[in-house]
């Protein structure tokens, strides 16, 4: 008896040398921890909850009896939208805490900050909700990743819509002169290929009180399309004032600017209907998604895990998108946690559907492609609601 | 405000009288060598800590110059902070200066913006200066963002800065390279900043504070007394904010928002005014460490847990953390030696 307890014994022993997991720091048997840094207090506070959200989700998982028998631990850490605390809180989870990987940080300037630390430290900094260009640098950057899709893929997919439907039109161009602005123009007039197609562009700087003399100058300029690169205030200020001095065209609003209560309702929804914009998620207040089970699902974790959701902020639904995804490569990777793992298979994704994404759009990256989601429906604002038309527009 | 009338003579009346300069000079050098060894005793992300603390020590010192000792309040000197990294941004990035100079181009930069706001600045006095140098603050971001300086500033990007650490014979990594920088900037700030403030200089700064006509009948240049304090508390937040600039490797105009003003007058006031070193000191750790500690408590209400935290230091000691230290200090040697002190009354 005793001798067959120990014979077991020592095979168990054996076994499970052989299939020794492997780990890097944050990963164990029973747990693997990961960190989030989003704005909790500051300017940017309302993006925090997506923060909130990846934690809730995990809990929904942990739940469920974790990834691989591992419980997830999520450190929600606040930046204040603040680089250089950005970079505090980053060297904490890496060195302190000791976190597997970060994911699912907001916002530009504060992922820049951490940039470099986190490539240099070869830790997995993985979908960022930014649209900046700039994350998709497998080459330069190969530990970091956004979710989102870029400025450039957008702009990029107006251009070819244009191309398409319209291809003698002249286009006026309303950006506004910083980084968001310039991704959006660049890839554009890149994808347009005929820049006389650009009637004119004209460019505004935040700090102005109005954008009259542009809307005047665009006007002027012949152009019957207007391509509207705003932030939200200007971008209401411009849909109105192309309104008032009657200049008849058709416009298209990037997609940042394209809320409802905060843009097109200042701008007067007569001035905005017709407007063409790009989604790429699934709104929970959409009528047409009453029924979809993507949208029940989010609902239902909502209301048992998220009470703090809004079904009015994109960024609330979208992390849960981005959670699933965290969900998928955790357990793709099964006993072996490691960063260059976790990279390899974020790097490796094929049509991977992750909730709340339209039909038809799926996450697909590679060692050189660090853009997971690329395609987009353009949608047109009838008056009330945005409507979906046409096919999904892929772009890469 | 109340202010504690701060005795000219402190440190050099009393029984300790004889003993107590050189027991002090010893504490400075005691306080330096654990500074030092903590290089090697201290790891990557508490030695960058310990270099933002230091950093903003540094800050916080020059700034309780102004407003502890010359009774001035400003609340922009997060301005000179960010023009300090800024500068030290640039000249790493243009330039290619080592980092570990940077802050003294930093500091004339700094001193230059600062003489040239002060001269008109100061002849406004209390709320009218800090409404001032609140303005300051407030246009700061904008201006960093602004298209005007973007080839110089990188704009909303921001400037990464390329630091090498100290040459390989060293033995240092990159953290302990610009940690020991930190700490040679600081005891650099301890020592001019305990100079002043017991020289002439503080006795004009106390008196113009306390009473400027008495002050200025006794022979001190009033103007001049209040422009010193504020270019001194100039220069330290632009080296302050060279060195932080330097820890963090990169700037951004985010960085630099109007409540980093705020975070360096809650350093200065909640460290205690008046206290050379210790205050800034424990100011600046309060401003780093404590938001941390209070997200641990309340996550996503952490700034009324910090600001509970600060009414409560407040509310037990207008001298702060470095008077409850003291404090705790000399009660502690009291009881030792049997004596009693009569520093902490009020006057």
């Amino acid at each position: 008896m005793l001798k067959s307890t120990t014979a077991l014994a020592l095979g168990l022993v054996l076994a499970s040398a052989a299939m020794a997991a492997d780990y890097d720091k944050g990963a164990s048997d029973d747990e693997i921890k990961f960190g989030t840094i989003v704005p909790l207090s500051g300017p940017a506070s309302a993006y925090g909850s997506t923060g909130t959200c990846i934690a809730a989700y995990f809990d929904m998982v942990n739940d469920r009896g974790g990834i691989n028998g591992r419980t997830v631990t999520v450190s929600v850490q606040d930046d204040g939208y603040n680089p250089a605390k950005m970079l505090e809180q980053a060297r904490r989870l890496v060195e302190r805490e000791g976190v597997l990987f970060i994911a699912g940080n907001i916002g530009t300037p504060t992922n820049s900050a951490i940039h470099r630390y986190m490539n240099q430290r070869k830790v997995p900094h993985l979908f960022l909700t930014t649209g900046a260009s700039k994350w998709d640098d497998p080459e330069s950057y190969p530990w970091t990743m956004p979710f989102i899709p870029s400025y450039a893929a957008e702009g990029r997919i107006y251009a070819r819509y244009i191309k398409e439907t319209m291809p003698d039109s002249m286009i006026g161009i309303l950006y506004q002169n910083d980084d968001f602005g310039r991704d959006y123009l660049d890839a554009f007039v890149a994808e347009l290929s005929d820049e006389s197609m650009v009637a004119a562009a004209v460019s505004y700087d935040t700090s102005t009180a109005t954008i009259e003399s542009q809307m005047s100058t665009l006007k002027d300029s012949g152009a019957d399309v207007f391509f509207n690169i705003a932030s939200p205030k200007f971008a209401a200020q411009a849909i109105r004032r192309a309104g008032e001095i009657g200049w008849d065209t058709t416009q298209f609003l990037v997609s940042v600017a394209n809320a409802k209560s905060a843009v097109l309702e200042p701008a007067g929804l007569a001035y905005a209907t017709g407007i063409i914009s790009t989604q790429y998620l699934k709104e929970p207040t959409n009528p047409a998604y009453a029924e979809d089970a993507d949208v029940a699902a989010w609902k239902e974790f909502q209301s048992t895990y998220f009470p703090k959701g809004s079904d009015g902020n994109w960024w609330d639904w979208s992390c849960y998108a981005t959670a699933y995804t965290i969900e998928h490569i955790l357990t793709q990777a099964g006993d072996v946690l490691t960063h260059e793992n976790l990279m390899k298979l974020a790097s490796n994704l094929e049509e991977f559907e992750a909730p709340m994404l339209l039909p038809g759009i799926a996450i697909t990256t590679s060692p050189e492609d660090f853009a997971p989601i690329e395609a987009m429906s353009l949608m047109k604002f009838d008056g009330e609601n945005w409507a979906l038309f046409g096919d999904v527009i892929a772009v890469d | 405000m109340i202010m504690e009338s701060t005795d000219m003579t402190e440190g050099r009346t009393g029984p300790h009288r004889n003993l107590s300069v050189p027991l002090a000079r010893l504490g400075y050098a005691a306080a330096l060598l654990v500074l030092l060894a903590a290089t090697s005793g201290l790891e990557g992300y508490d030695l960058f800590l310990a270099s933002s603390i230091l950093s903003y020590a540094i800050s916080a010192m020059g700034l309780n110059v102004l407003m502890g000792y010359n009774g001035q309040i400003s609340l922009g000197h997060g301005a000179f902070f960010a023009i300090g990294a800024y500068t030290a941004a640039i000249c790493i990035d243009r330039f290619a200066v080592p980092f570990t100079l940077t802050p003294v181009i930093a500091g004339i930069v700094g001193m230059g913006a600062g003489w040239l706001i002060g001269k008109p600045a100061l002849r406004l006095e209390g709320v009218y200066l800090a409404l001032a140098t609140f303005g300051l603050a407030i246009a700061t971001p904008t201006v960093l963002r602004s298209d005007l300086f973007a080839e110089w500033t990188g704009g909303v990007q921001g400037l990464f800065l390329g630091i090498e650490p100290a040459p390989e014979w060293m033995g240092l990594d990159l953290d302990q390279s610009i940690y020991l920088t930190v700490v040679a900037y600081f005891g650099l700030f301890a020592f001019l900043t305990l100079r002043l403030v017991q020289g002439l200089n503080g006795k004009a700064w106390i008196a113009t504070r306390d009473n400027p006509i008495a002050a200025r009948a006794m022979g001190f240049d009033v103007t001049r007394a209040k422009t010193r304090a504020f270019v001194f508390s100039v220069l330290a937040c632009s080296v302050g904010g060279a060195l932080q600039a330097v820890a963090v490797q990169f700037v951004a105009p985010d960085s630099f928002p109007f409540f980093l003003s705020i975070a360096l007058f809650t350093a200065v006031v909640v460290g205690g005014l008046c206290s050379p070193l210790l205050g800034p000191l424990l100011g600046a750790a309060f401003i780093v460490l404590v938001p941390n500690v209070t997200e641990e408590i309340w996550q996503g209400g952490s700034w009324a847990v910090y600001g509970g935290v600060i009414i409560g230091v407040i509310a037990i000691q207008s001298r702060g953390l470095a008077g409850i230290m003291t404090g705790i200090t000399s009660w502690v040697r009291d009881r030792i030696t049997g004596q009693t002190t009569t520093r902490y009354e009020r006057k």
